[in-house]
């Protein structure tokens, strides 16, 4: 015959339902991507035509003329950022001990990442080359004279 | 080798060697909770041999220099876990370190594991660490009652092999810098235990336990610092075994 037992504990009660698993995968996908449009951004801002000294308000025009730059941007700030927060986030987690102090610097984390991510996308979706009262004269062919 | 078969053809009795002896100092983190000082550190000379280990030289203070001295042991061969203890600053069983491994010109500091309430000098409250080790269900869950055992291919038996050796001693958890924060995180010791259960083909709640470690407390808190590895007193490649826990949680089973 043999003995029953039954289970001697019941589940665990679930705590709420947590993001950390989407957390985990977002900094390694993100991350990955990251690598590709940092370097590359790195490569053809100072590497390609006349590197470091070729930047200036025209470059950046010249560049956010083509919707793919500024694709490659936005996916880059908001990737970064996000990335960035989120790293940010778990070092609070790790080393704030009070759930206060934990708590304000989580939420101050976030209120700057969303900040920094509307200012920015504002900038690259609304940007005008024009903006400069002399842009006439380096982006002849783009802007009129004021 | 010294003891060469002509060697012991020329002695008739082999001579055994005198094991030597050597000064060394312990400075052991002392608290009394009824004496209401602070931790503080105290310095004992004793005289060890080379066989020795630091559980040794701390019974030798027990019983010779100082009895109020309060550590936890009991098989004393690196099997139950009991004297899990912080020398020279690294996570180790006091009955499996010998004091010669060390460096004996340098005082050997002897303090309790971090992380956990100390209750009396070397001693502990490991309830904490013992909760996280339930909440995993840390036992078979299966459906079936078969009268014989339940059979399982060795292959099967290999893949959880590493995480049957742990023998509960805290010096993973405990050396987990995630866990000193708030304690609050599963830590190395649990997830080994869950791992365990959750890659055992005869156990049927690998979900249960999967889902229980995909706790905002969970593997995820898990930075990947390997201190839990190398503090491993059994060789268990903790890190390797969390890792595989969160691959499991990705999956969503097995």
């Amino acid at each position: 015959m043999s003995v029953v037992i039954e289970q001697p504990k019941s589940p665990r009660s679930r705590k709420a339902a947590n993001w950390e698993k989407y957390g985990w995968m977002y900094m390694r996908a993100s991350g990955a991507i990251l690598l590709i449009l940092i370097f590359g951004h790195l490569y053809v801002n100072l590497f390609v035509g006349q590197g470091i000294k070729g930047i200036d308000f025209a470059f950046v025009a010249g560049k956010w003329a083509n919707p793919f730059w500024k694709v490659w941007d936005g996916l880059m700030l908001w990737l970064a950022l996000i990335h960035g927060t989120n790293g940010m986030r778990t070092i609070a987690n790790d080393y704030a001990e009070r759930p206060m102090v934990r708590k304000v610097l989580n939420y101050t984390l976030w209120i700057v990442c969303a900040a920094l991510i509307i200012l920015g996308t504002l900038v690259i979706t609304t940007f005008d080359p024009c903006i400069d009262p002399n842009a006439s004269t380096y982006l002849p062919g783009v802007c009129a004279v004021k | 080798m010294a003891n060469s078969p002509a060697v012991l053809e020329a002695s008739a009795t082999p001579v055994i060697e005198e094991v030597p002896s050597f000064n060394v100092t312990l400075f052991v983190r002392r608290y009394n909770p009824e004496d209401g000082r602070e931790p503080y550190w105290q310095d004992f000379d004793v005289t060890v041999h080379g066989t020795d280990r630091v559980l040794d030289a701390l019974h030798k203070i027990k019983w010779e220099l100082d009895g109020s001295l309060t550590f936890r042991r009991s098989c004393a061969h690196g099997v139950c876990g009991s004297d899990a203890m912080r020398i020279n600053g690294r996570n180790r069983l006091a009955c499996k370190t010998l004091i010669k491994d060390l460096n004996i010109n340098e005082p050997i500091y002897v303090e309790p594991i971090k992380g956990l309430e100390v209750e009396k000098d070397l001693v502990v409250d490991m309830n904490p660490f013992y909760q996280a080790y339930r909440d995993v269900q840390p036992f078979l869950i299966a459906s079936d009652k078969p009268a014989k055992e339940r059979l399982q291919s060795p292959e099967d038996r290999a893949r959880f092999d590493d995480t049957t050796k742990c023998i509960l001693c805290a010096a993973c958890t405990t050396s987990c810098p995630v866990f000193w924060t708030d304690g609050q995180y599963f830590g190395p010791a649990a997830i080994v235990n869950a791992h365990r259960f959750i890659f055992d083909s005869r156990d049927e709640a690998a979900e249960v336990r999967i889902d229980i470690l995909n706790d905002k407390e969970g593997v995820w808190r898990c930075r990947t610092t390997f201190n839990c590895t190398e503090a491993c007193p059994r060789g268990i490649q903790v890190t390797k075994a969390i890792m595989e826990v969160k691959q499991a949680i990705l999956r969503g089973r097995r």
